[in-house]
């Protein structure tokens, strides 16, 4: 057993109102800088839907991600032959065009437009070449489903859904969608630094948290071909990658990442999960049908005596053991079993799970285009939903739909049981089916109802310090440092010649 | 003159400044050790120039460094007229595949407005000086034959005489002055050479200083422990933590 800590991640996706705060707050404190300003290392896209950038769930495209080999994986486009062959020019790596030319306006224009016949425009200029431009994307023009039906029809998950389905789903498409907001997994087996030809990428022990050491990275540019998430980015100006560094000077201070601590409707939980590195590979080349369940097997018991003796022998923290037993995101994914994995056939463990979105059918347009209810009481059950299962289970559980409904009794579970106990209304016989459906008791329900709800700055963000008083230790060798003042000199971020 | 100036001096100024300068620039300014690759910005013309410039540009590098490190090797295997050719036409058609390559990378650079944000002036440097290797390259293979046989009588000598710091100017003098153009081209490509060499600190040329041929042989998964906690605890050691750790 070779324990390590993971700072984990939970987003609740029914309470997401697709605001966009956690975007614009992650934004404006890391990439508002010439070459990042396309980039959103926190996005937040709506499903149906193509994504930012365009398709990126298709690896037909991108070739994201790892594939099973026997008893290992290994990279879909990227890797020591695949990866080298292609260094001096990728065939599979997005470009600009696919996320989207950032712009801004001329805005001085309207202030120095000469008295005439015509309103002053302020132009749209790009903000890679300077020069008048015609808008044609922008990192979330599908937002809402766009008022059209040609982003949601091209969304890669609709594979496995079958016409009917599609169509069924299409005549309710305005009021069909949900929102999916991403930042990068910090995945347990991550592609982009398996990819990294110059070994720039790296997963820190202490926390898992993966980043591109700026000084090492050569724009040899694998990382953003083999993310299956798209979420390594490329500075086209200072020749380097770039991504989501999960805010680790926050974290190193026990507060949780700038979108986490700004998302207006608290969807977002944060905590310690403890699991078994060993086990990485085995779990990266399980059976598909098997691989949510063995993902979720790899993290352990924080409240075992013997995993925490293992963790303790194996360096981890006093305090981000205790970190552990509080965290949120354990109860989510393994104590109540109702979040889960974004596109886990990836193959790249990642550490952020999604509670799905119920979707209740409240109503539909029928025939005579009239809005009619389509149910009698205000809780439906799983069979009623406005998303296919086949849809979900593409996005969350590699087609696996028996998973998604299972989460899906859990959360009508514990509806019914709220509903039971503030209005009354609800038969004991009903009661008492969704909560064997659901496998839990209304004490259960209540934590689910409590931390869903109900919950405090504190409960959903339980992330151990990193010692303020030991943080230079996080960085260099305190005794390679003794005498000089602060982290010694560093250099502007210049690019090269 | 000039000869001593180009062969004598240039050699040891070059090698002197690519070496100090790339180091330093290695260490102290890390962050900009980068190929600059502007694939972002535009994709579909740089598969080609890219392509084609690269895989010629290594072939013939590694054809050099053979015939610079076992000359006789060369000189046997071109002991049969064929073989010869065989050899002097591959490399003919590496330098073609460079010098094609080379131009198709100009002319996007010098064609897309985005790819013209992203270049400064080293890079056309870079372009000149690569444009007069090539071609010097290609007039030598052309006016100048063979020069895999003749590489082994002159060249290896001279080189090793600059490496042994007792550059032996006259043997690029004594290369047949029959062929003028063939001697010019000859001397433009020495010198070019020395001159990219001298220039790679200053360009984008180091970035085949950190080509990746260590990612062959290290595992795919690298951890980093900032402070591990397990070293921390031997007291013994006086510089704990700094641990580079190549697997999962």
């Amino acid at each position: 057993m070779n324990i390590r800590s993971q700072i984990s991640m939970v987003f609740h996706l029914d309470k997401c109102i697709g605001c966009h705060t956690c975007s614009v707050a992650c934004k404006n404190v890391w990439t508002d800088r010439k070459g990042a300003e396309y980039m959103w290392w926190n996005n937040v896209e709506t499903k149906p839907g193509t994504g930012y950038p365009t398709k990126w769930e298709d690896q037909e495209i991108y070739q994201g991600g790892w594939e099973k080999n026997g008893d290992s994986v290994s990279l879909r486009g990227a890797g020591k032959l695949k990866g080298l062959k292609n260094i001096f020019a990728n065939p599979n790596m997005p470009v600009l065009d696919d996320y989207y030319e950032p712009w801004q306006y001329r805005y001085q224009d309207l202030f120095d437009a000469p008295e005439g016949d015509d309103q002053p425009i302020g132009r749209a200029v790009s903000l890679v070449t300077g020069e008048p431009m015609e808008v044609q994307a922008g990192p979330n023009w599908d937002d809402d489903l766009s008022g059209t039906p040609d982003y949601a029809r091209k969304d890669v998950n609709f594979k496995n859904v079958s016409a009917a389905e599609q169509d069924a789903m299409f005549q309710l498409e305005r009021m069909t969608f949900h929102y999916l907001p991403r930042i990068c997994n910090h995945c347990l087996n991550p592609a982009c630094v398996g990819s990294c030809p110059s070994g720039a990428l790296y997963k820190r022990g202490e926390d898992g948290v993966v980043l591109i050491n700026q000084e090492r990275c050569r724009a040899w540019r694998m990382c953003v071909t083999a993310c299956p998430y798209k979420k390594s980015y490329y500075n086209w100006s200072t020749g380097k990658s770039e991504k989501c560094v999960l805010c680790y000077p926050r974290l190193e201070s026990a507060q949780p990442p700038a979108c986490f601590h700004s998302c207006v409707g608290r969807i977002r939980y944060m905590g310690v999960m403890l699991y078994d590195a060993d086990r990485i590979e085995a779990v990266a080349s399980a059976d598909e049908a098997e691989l949510v369940d063995r993902h979720l097997d790899i993290y352990l018991d924080p409240n075992d005596p013997e995993v925490i003796k293992a963790a303790r022998a194996n360096g981890v923290h006093d305090s981000t053991i205790v970190a552990a037993q509080k965290s949120p995101v354990y109860k989510f994914v393994k104590e109540w079993k109702i979040a889960l994995p974004l596109h886990p056939e990836f193959r790249t463990l990642p550490n952020l799970f999604y509670v799905p979105p119920l979707l209740p059918a409240m109503a539909s347009v029928g025939e005579d285009g009239n809005y009619d209810s389509v149910n009698e009481t205000l809780l439906v059950g799983v069979e009623k939903l406005r998303v296919p299962i086949s849809y979900l289970a593409s996005l969350f559980t590699a087609g696996n739909e028996n998973k998604v409904i299972d989460v899906f009794k859990k959360l009508h579970a514990v509806r019914v049981s709220r509903r039971n106990s503030t209005v009354g209304d609800v038969s004991e016989q009903q009661l008492n089916t969704c909560m064997n459906e659901a496998g839990f008791d209304t004490h259960v329900a209540n934590a689910i109802y409590r931390l869903t709800s109900l919950c405090t700055y504190e409960e959903r963000f339980v992330v151990p310090a990193a010692h303020r008083e030991e943080s230079i230790e996080m960085l260099e060798s305190a005794h390679d440092y003794k005498g000089n003042t602060g982290f010694g000199f560093k250099e502007r971020p210049a690019r090269g010649l | 003159m000039l000869d001593y100036l180009l062969f004598g001096a240039l050699p040891y100024v070059a090698l002197a400044v690519f070496l100090i300068g790339s180091i330093y620039r290695y260490v102290f300014k890390g962050f900009q050790v980068s190929s600059l690759s502007s694939q972002f910005l535009e994709g579909d013309q740089l598969f080609y120039g890219s392509q084609f410039f690269h895989w010629g540009i290594i072939m013939l590098f590694f054809g050099h460094l053979i015939g610079f490190m076992v000359p006789s090797a060369v000189v046997a295997w071109n002991g049969d007229p064929v073989r010869l050719l065989i050899l002097e036409f591959t490399a003919f058609g590496f330098a073609l595949s460079c010098l094609v390559g080379l131009l198709l990378l100009i002319k996007r650079r010098l064609t897309t407005k985005r790819i013209q944000m992203v270049t400064g002036p080293m890079d056309y440097v870079v372009y000149i000086v690569l444009l007069l290797q090539i071609i010097s390259g290609i007039g030598i293979a052309y006016f100048g034959r063979w020069g895999s046989n003749w590489f082994a009588a002159v060249m290896t000598p001279y080189l090793r005489s600059v490496f042994a710091f007792n550059p032996n100017v006259d043997l690029i003098a004594q290369l047949s002055t029959s062929n003028a153009i063939a001697m010019l081209m000859v001397k433009t490509h020495i010198a070019s050479a020395f001159l990219i060499i001298g220039i790679i600190p200053f360009t984008r040329f180091v970035h085949f200083l950190v080509a990746p041929v260590d990612y062959l042989w290290r595992r795919y998964q690298l951890v980093i422990w900032n402070w591990n906690n397990k070293e921390i605890r031997k007291s013994r050691n006086y510089f704990p933590g700094k641990s580079r750790e190549f697997n999962n």
